[in-house]
């Protein structure tokens, strides 16, 4: 009966129950109504200078159609990494801050791999092996790009989704699989010190600064009513949303897939009805990890450069798409982040100049504000399904 | 214990008395750090100069973490506020600080005011950006407003580094501004300056009488000539004195009605509204408090202590750091937060910043490859010294991140309490144990020993 209080829907049930008698029920609905009319009121307000911008000649169709691109492609990305968040998060039932870090570690075991294969006929694999860290091969020499090089671009996604599977299930049986049953706090305490010794395992075998990877001058461009897309963007869309259709057959049509909805919804009720739990715990870290070491490749492939804390940095984006999508939803980390990242890019086209760097800050504002007024996400904590 | 039958008699009596006494604990566990530092220091040749600064940096490193341990464990100890956005608040304390007593006419401007001011202001802003943190928290779960607390920081911080607000005028024509990424550097110096020379913010300044005094003394009789030294040495003796306040402070917060109500709280929201407490008054109240002295924290380490103040001092690392000091010093006990702080100031930011020269002088290693392969290739021809060399010149820092990441693993897993986490304070005002120890509260050691006594009172009412 312990697990059971501790479970977070439940949790969720007692709290709602509880304030519904404690406080004015009234004023609760009051309160979501504020919430709804600052979204309601604003949003008009944007779409309205935005349609102003865009007629009166402030904003160009085709700057427009680069900000939705841009946010689009960050937006999968987030998604993708999202995915895997959301699972655990209500799988296992704690916000794994370590997740960026398996984001970091997807990059860096990918891109050695196809910088090593890129360039392995030219140059010592020591150097390549590190991504050029201490003065090995420049980006420009090796020529990564995904016309150019496409055998190990591919071959380094498939090693980045591998490794980072086997990173989160090591990491899963050292460290959380003992503290099985404690809270979500200390799990998510414990999450921390593994995002420390993930994070500067890279910086220990790797380098600390930021480095350049792809080969910016062979990209190819291609231009689609002045909106300028490149492969890699390309490649990025279309390898995300066949990653995303895949969870989704995973998920509808396969057994294991309702099994894991299950656990998600009640863990105590489907260890009932005899559904294995640490299999779909040791499927969930599979899914997870592998979509985080995609999303963390990819990532590298669009911004052109790699740092041993880039998923780090994209972790509160991937905790807000999260969470506006409802923790432990599926489809709601997607939206979640194709929400956030079309925010991010499109905030800017106010946030000009020196407001530029609030970006950022703009896509943390949202998911506090989602968090405040309706914190069982914008589809009403409808679970993984 | 396992010594003769005469110094076991006076060990159990010391273990008794550490039991017993709080201040005889800190006490006996920093002069542990104190010879520690010395014997490094000997073991590094420095001269008397060099070990008095040494003891000033164990003194600043261990009351700066202790003051900002303690008032994360006012947040989460207390009243179970799961706040990880410390380093924002320390941020909004030592920024506010610097920019209203930074000189008019410096870049960036600031409102010149007299560094009082800019402290209290610090810790007023702090509490503010306190309170707009605390008015959504309090509607949500422990896991989201870690959540919440971390963005919320790192709003902060990216705020503080945007070049919008490089230098900027205020509606009443004052220019005022943050730096941008490169922060604020010519705010008023250490206000501990002030007691030994005429005009602190000159380097070449003339001592003050005592200072004159002061110096005199330390180069007559001991031979040490930097002044430096020495007014950091006394700048740590009052970051003690301050740090005592707080303990005091805080102390009696939580053996106030007010505390009482924080811990039941912190058992049971649900009983502690069904007595009729306005919870939500008190988490705000105590989180204002609590953000208030991170502020503080934030104004005597960034602030005077480093002598800048520069966004990239406040990632996120920062607020990890103070969390595991907790974590070791275990949550809900002020005695633990302090020992905590003192932990892992010098075991483990401290210590590994001496451990490489101490390693090189003792087994001379030379080599210093710049990567991984370069350190374990020759590995294959029986040279380990690269890879030695590698990890001792080249990737120490990263190792240190490792280590604290391994500790807290392990702490969560084996010791989730922390070291004094088994003395927390119990929400009933009666003791409820029988053996009258593990209630935690000052006053039931009737029987205080004369050295507790004499130890500036940690204990004392």
């Amino acid at each position: 009966m312990e697990t059971w209080e501790d479970s977070l829907g439940s949790e969720r049930v007692l709290s709602t129950y509880i304030m519904g008698v404690m406080s004015d029920r009234g004023s609760q609905v009051v309160r979501d109504n504020i919430g709804g009319i600052i979204v309601g009121l604003s949003g008009l307000l944007l779409l309205a200078d935005l349609a102003g911008k865009l007629t009166g000649g402030g904003l160009t169709p085709a700057r427009f159609g680069g900000f939705v691109w841009d946010g689009l492609v960050i937006g999968i990305l987030i998604g993708l990494a999202g995915i895997g968040l959301s699972l655990t998060y209500s799988i296992l039932g704690f916000a794994n801050f370590a997740h960026g870090d398996y984001i970091s570690w997807g990059a860096f075991s990918g891109w050695a791999v196809a910088y090593l294969l890129a360039g392995i006929d030219r140059y010592a694999a020591g150097g390549l092996l590190l991504i050029g860290g201490g003065g090995g091969p420049a980006p420009g020499d090796v020529g990564i790009s995904i016309t150019n090089t496409p055998a190990s671009i591919v071959a380094g996604l498939i090693v980045a989704v591998g490794f980072t599977v086997g990173v989160s299930l090591l990491v899963d049986r050292l460290v959380y699989r003992p503290i099985r049953e404690a809270g979500g706090i200390t799990l998510l305490i414990a999450s921390i010190g593994v995002a420390f010794v993930l994070r500067y395992l890279i910086v220990f075998f790797f380098y600390n600064g930021r480095q350049g990877v792809t080969d910016i001058g062979r990209i190819p461009t291609y231009d689609l009513a002045g909106v300028v897309i490149t492969a890699h963007e390309l490649t990025i869309v279309i390898v995300g949303l066949l990653l995303m259709l895949g969870v989704h057959l995973l998920l509808q049509r396969t057994k294991l897939g309702k099994a894991m909805r299950a656990m998600a919804d009640n863990r105590d009720l489907a260890q009932v009805t005899g559904i294995p739990v640490e299999g779909v715990i040791r499927t969930t870290w599979i899914l997870g990890g592998g979509l985080a070491g995609a999303a963390g490749y990819l990532v590298v492939l669009t911004q052109g450069t790699i740092a041993y804390n880039l998923g780090w940095l994209l972790l509160l984006l991937i905790f807000a798409a999260v969470i506006m999508g409802g923790i432990g939803s599926v489809y709601g980390a997607i939206v979640g982040g194709l929400v956030i990242g079309l925010a991010s890019r499109l905030s800017l086209i106010w946030l000009t100049g020196d407001l530029s760097s609030f970006a950022e800050p703009v896509a943390f504002g949202l998911m506090i504000f989602v968090l405040l007024f309706r914190p069982e996400g914008i589809f009403g904590g409808v679970s993984t399904a | 214990m396992n010594a003769d039958s005469l110094p076991t008699d006076s060990l159990d009596r010391f273990r008794a008395l550490l039991e017993r006494s709080d201040a005889a604990l800190v006490l006996a566990v920093m002069t542990g750090f104190y010879l520690l530092f010395l014997g490094i220091g000997a073991i590094l040749n420095y001269n008397l100069a060099g070990l008095i600064s040494i003891l000033g940096q164990v003194t600043f490193f261990t009351t700066v973490y202790a003051l900002v341990v303690l008032a994360l464990n006012l947040h989460w100890g207390y009243a179970g506020l799961f706040n990880i956005g410390i380093a924002g608040f320390m941020a909004v304390g030592v920024y506010t600080m610097a920019m209203l007593t930074a000189p008019p006419t410096g870049s960036p401007p600031g409102l010149g005011l007299p560094v009082a001011v800019g402290i209290v202001g610090g810790m007023v802003a702090a509490a503010l950006i306190g309170l707009v943190t605390a008015l959504p928290a309090l509607r949500l779960r422990a896991d989201y407003l870690a959540i919440v607390t971390v963005a919320i920081s790192e709003i902060i911080r990216l705020t503080y580094n945007s070049p919008a607000f490089s230098t900027f005028t205020l509606p009443g024509g004052i220019d005022l501004g943050t730096g941008g990424a490169s922060g604020i550097g010519n705010f008023p110096s250490n206000p501990v300056r002030g007691i030994y020379y005429v005009n602190p913010g000159s380097a070449s300044s003339d001592p003050t009488p005592l200072g004159t005094a002061v110096f005199g003394f330390f180069e007559n009789t001991l031979g040490v000539f930097r002044s430096a030294v020495i007014v950091d040495l006394t700048y740590g003796l009052v970051l003690v004195v301050v740090v005592f306040l707080v303990y005091t402070l805080l102390a009696r917060v939580g053996n106030s009605p007010f505390g009482r109500v924080l811990k039941a709280i912190r058992e049971d929201e649900v009983v502690a509204k069904s007595l009729g407490k306005d919870t939500n008054r008190f988490k705000i109240k105590t989180f204002m408090l609590g953000c208030a002295l991170m502020g503080l924290a934030g104004v005597v380490w960034q602030g005077f202590g480093t002598g800048a103040v520069y966004p990239q001092a406040f990632r996120p690392e920062l607020t990890f750091f103070i969390f595991i000091a907790v974590i070791i010093g275990g949550a809900g006990s002020n005695t633990g937060s302090v020992l905590g702080g003192a932990v892992f100031a010098n075991l483990l930011f401290l210590l590994p910043q001496y451990l490489p020269n101490i390693i090189e002088q003792t087994f001379a290693i030379q080599a210093s490859p710049n990567t991984f392969v370069a350190a374990v290739a020759p590995i294959a021809a029986g040279e380990i010294a690269p890879l030695l060399g590698y990890v001792l010149n080249q990737r120490l820092p990263a190792l240190r991140f490792i280590f604290v990441g391994v500790l807290l693993v392990y702490l969560m897993q084996n010791r989730p309490e922390g070291l004094l986490g088994h003395r927390t304070e119990t929400a009933a005002a009666v003791d409820l144990t029988e053996n009258h120890r593990s209630g935690g509260g000052p006053e039931q050691t009737p029987d205080t020993s004369g050295v507790a006594d004499g130890e500036g009172g940690v204990d004392d009412e």
